[in-house]
């Protein structure tokens, strides 16, 4: 039972680990690279406006960044539950 | 030394090298064909994934659709990469737990049910074989091109080179040769990026690039902002101009997302890592050596654009648009710097003709009311000139007249430059082509780089088309040895028996592709959109609801594939034709026929939808899934014990 416990305790930690970042990855994509351009259009990145620099470059850098950090927080979860391999 | 010698030479250097890797990584068992042994460290692996993923697609159209498409195109590069993070979080590190090589495998345990596992088998095989098809047009066009042999001969050429590599070589072969074609396609990108960056904007990284300033006017001016202006004088949208659609923008970039996510022959690579965390990193390098080449092409094909379009209006370049007359013919043929427009002229991807006879090139967007008025003129013109020599010409040559004063009323209400096009004697647009792939491929010569790198975008451009047809093959073979006839046809076959079975259907399936490339169906662009809509319908949300449900039981999934397998390909028919026989859609391809709005490419995440709905609604109403299945889920969500993949 205790087993089972903690299994579910390890989910549980993972799905909000997930949610957060799916929340991040919409934002930077749909959010700032679509949605909110035409209100964001004020703000600039060298030559491009930050909806625009998103669309193009930005969202592709969250990205990356989104998966390694994901990759090393669940690393630590893992052991925190003792279900490394 | 000529510029074909020195294609061959670097191409073949190119070739010699990918069969020395898959010799030396050829396959000895089920295990190592379908999924490399489980050996593969996380950063080739991830090398290995970039390769298979980018595909010609990417390496010659992307950047030309994103420099005419502008910022409406960036769906391509927002959908391309962030279908890793979906694969990251949602499916690589689960499916790498449940340790066996092909993803209807997963689909048959999950749901306990045969029926479900072969479903999965059609989806796959509809995806994974429209998706080969552009490969092998790809693959036939490419080596056309630079080797100067006929299309059908350069399509028998890269067959026979896959096949060569890939029936051996299995997964393990595969993957080492992809490590191999990853470096040879990125030098080629990024080395012509990093030179006409350095021409435009004085910046080494192309990334930098795009957002400063243009270097030949002193960089008070952005880059982005000159481009802007230079192609609004000439009636184009503007690079940067808003969507017009933002409802349709979305969801084509939620349906390349999810459809990349669920894509099998980019899932099998993650079948491929020792480990679950692995699986989560590899998704990570993936999308590093993908990124390389994903963040560097806006730049490609804005830069290109701008190159392209003040050769045709050279005083663009330091100062107004129209401060000096467009290019002539005369310099297009005595200024060596310009031969490429000749060289590419011959291929078709570049024609212009000098309609008024002026001696120059005018480029410029041309109003549909000009199109339609010189079309006009010309029918009647072609009514008179066939007409029978013992006719009555007056009405026709009426008709003429008629259609000429039309024309000239029209031209002399466009402008071009704050003249009317009529004032200025001209009757139309001039660089009647320019085909999205000359942005890459004649990239080194506009920007007058050594032949080497035009020799290394040629090597670069077939490592991109082999690499991401030989993944699609092995996608292919596995669903036909592994789930066909060992899962369902004969289930006691041996080891060797097996092994055997999969290099047959690899060698099948290339027969197949290379028959489908010749004889490419004339649709292959939206094929590619129906594959990313049924990736997305279908595959990525079984997956899905079979890691984190447990309620979802066989009924409920293979009703939800179903739904969204035909209302995906339903709506994809309706406007581009029953099986894409042309005349048989019943709405025209339009953006006002389009139900509100959406495009066929964008309806992948509805089907997505549409099935999981169908999915809970029947799941709800059938039994909830045995035991062992409850089992089975829960051992795929933790990592512990993962160890080497097992055939049964």
């Amino acid at each position: 039972m205790a087993d089972k416990t903690s299994a579910n305790a390890y989910w549980a930690a993972n799905i909000k680990v997930i949610t957060i970042s799916m929340i991040i990855w919409f934002a930077c994509s749909f959010g700032l690279g679509i949605l909110l351009r035409p209100a964001l259009s004020g703000i600039h990145i060298g030559g491009a406006d930050l909806g625009f620099w998103f669309a193009q470059n930005g969202s592709i850098f969250v990205f990356l960044i989104l998966i390694f950090v994901y990759a090393k927080i669940m690393n630590g979860i893992d052991r925190a539950h003792g279900v490394e391999e | 030394m000529d510029q074909f010698t020195l294609n061959l030479i670097v191409i073949g250097l190119s070739f010699a090298l990918y069969f020395g890797i898959a010799f030396w990584a050829r396959a000895g068992s089920t295990a190592e064909f379908y999924a490399a042994g489980q050996g593969v460290p996380p950063v080739m692996n991830g090398m290995a994934t970039a390769a298979d993923w980018m595909s010609a697609a990417s390496f010659i159209s992307m950047a030309g659709l994103i420099a005419f498409g502008g910022y409406n195109n960036s769906v391509f590069l927002m959908g391309w990469t962030g279908g890793y993070v979906l694969l990251a979080l949602l499916l690589a590190p689960y499916l790498r737990k449940f340790g066996k090589f092909t993803v209807p495998e997963f689909v048959g345990d999950r749901f306990y049910s045969t029926s479900a596992r072969m479903v999965a088998v059609i989806c796959l095989l509809v995806i994974s074989i429209t998706y080969v098809i552009g490969q092998m047009v790809g693959v036939g066009v490419t080596f056309a091109r630079f080797l100067e042999v006929s299309t059908t001969t350069g399509l028998l050429i890269g067959s026979a080179v896959v096949f060569a590599y890939a029936v051996f070589g299995g997964m393990k072969g595969i993957t080492y040769t992809q490590v191999a074609q990853y470096v040879v396609l990125i030098t080629a990108y990024t080395i012509p990026a990093i030179f006409i960056s350095l021409n435009l904007t004085g910046q080494f990284l192309p990334q930098i690039g795009l957002v400063s300033g243009y270097a030949p006017t002193g960089g008070e001016t952005y880059f982005l902002d000159k481009l802007d202006q230079v192609v609004t004088d000439l009636g184009f949208t503007a690079y940067t101009a808003d969507t017009t659609n933002m409802l349709n923008m979305f969801l084509v970039t939620m349906s390349l997302m999810i459809g990349t996510a669920g894509l099998p022959h980019v899932i099998i690579r993650f079948f491929t890592v020792p480990k679950v965390s692995d699986a989560r990193i590899s998704a990570g390098w993936a999308l590093v050596f993908i990124a390389l080449l994903y963040t560097v092409a806006p730049a490609v094909g804005s830069m290109a654009r701008l190159n392209i379009t003040t050769t045709f209006w050279p005083g663009a370049i330091d100062g107004e648009t129209f401060s000096k007359p467009a290019l002539s013919l005369a310099e297009i043929d005595s200024n060596p710097d310009l031969a490429w427009i000749r060289n590419w002229e011959k291929t078709g991807l570049l024609t212009f003709s000098d309609k008024n006879g002026d001696g120059l090139i005018q480029y410029f967007n041309e109003p549909k009311p000009v199109t339609d008025a010189n079309a006009a003129v010309a029918a009647a013109t072609k009514a008179l000139t066939d007409a029978a020599a013992d006719a009555d010409k007056a009405p026709l040559e009426a008709a003429v007249a008629e259609a000429t004063t039309a024309r000239d009323a029209v031209l002399a209400e466009a402008q071009l430059g704050g003249q009317s096009l009529a004032a200025q004697g001209i009757v139309g647009n001039e660089l009647t082509t320019v085909n999205n792939d000359i942005m890459v491929l004649a990239n080194p010569e506009i920007a007058a780089l050594p032949g080497w790198v035009i020799a290394l975008v040629a090597a670069g451009g077939l490592a991109a088309a082999l690499s991401t047809a030989a993944g699609l093959l092995l996608a292919i073979s596995s669903a036909i040895s592994h789930d066909l006839i060992k899962g369902a046809l004969n289930p006691n076959i041996s080891e060797k028996g097996e092994l055997l079975a999969a290099r047959i259907s690899m060698a099948f399936a290339i027969v197949l592709a290379t028959w489908l490339g010749y004889n490419p169906p004339g649709f292959a662009a939206q094929v590619v959109a129906l594959a990313f809509g049924l990736a997305a319908a279908t595959i990525f949300p079984v997956l899905m609801m079979g890691i984190f449900s447990t309620r979802v039981g066989k009924e409920g999934a293979i009703a939800g594939m179903l739904v969204g397998l035909i209302t995906t390909s339903v709506y994809i028919f309706l406007f581009l034709g029953w099986f894409f026989i042309p005349g048989t859609n019943v709405y025209p391809n339009t953006a006002d026929a389009h139900w509100f709005g959406i495009s066929p490419a964008a309806f992948g995440p509805i089907g997505a939808v549409l099935n999981i709905a169908t999915a809970y609604i029947v799941s709800m109403m059938t039994k909830a899934p045995p035991q062992e299945v409850q089992d089975l889920i829960q051992s795929i969500r933790v990592p512990k014990g993962a160890g080497k993949a097992t055939a049964h």
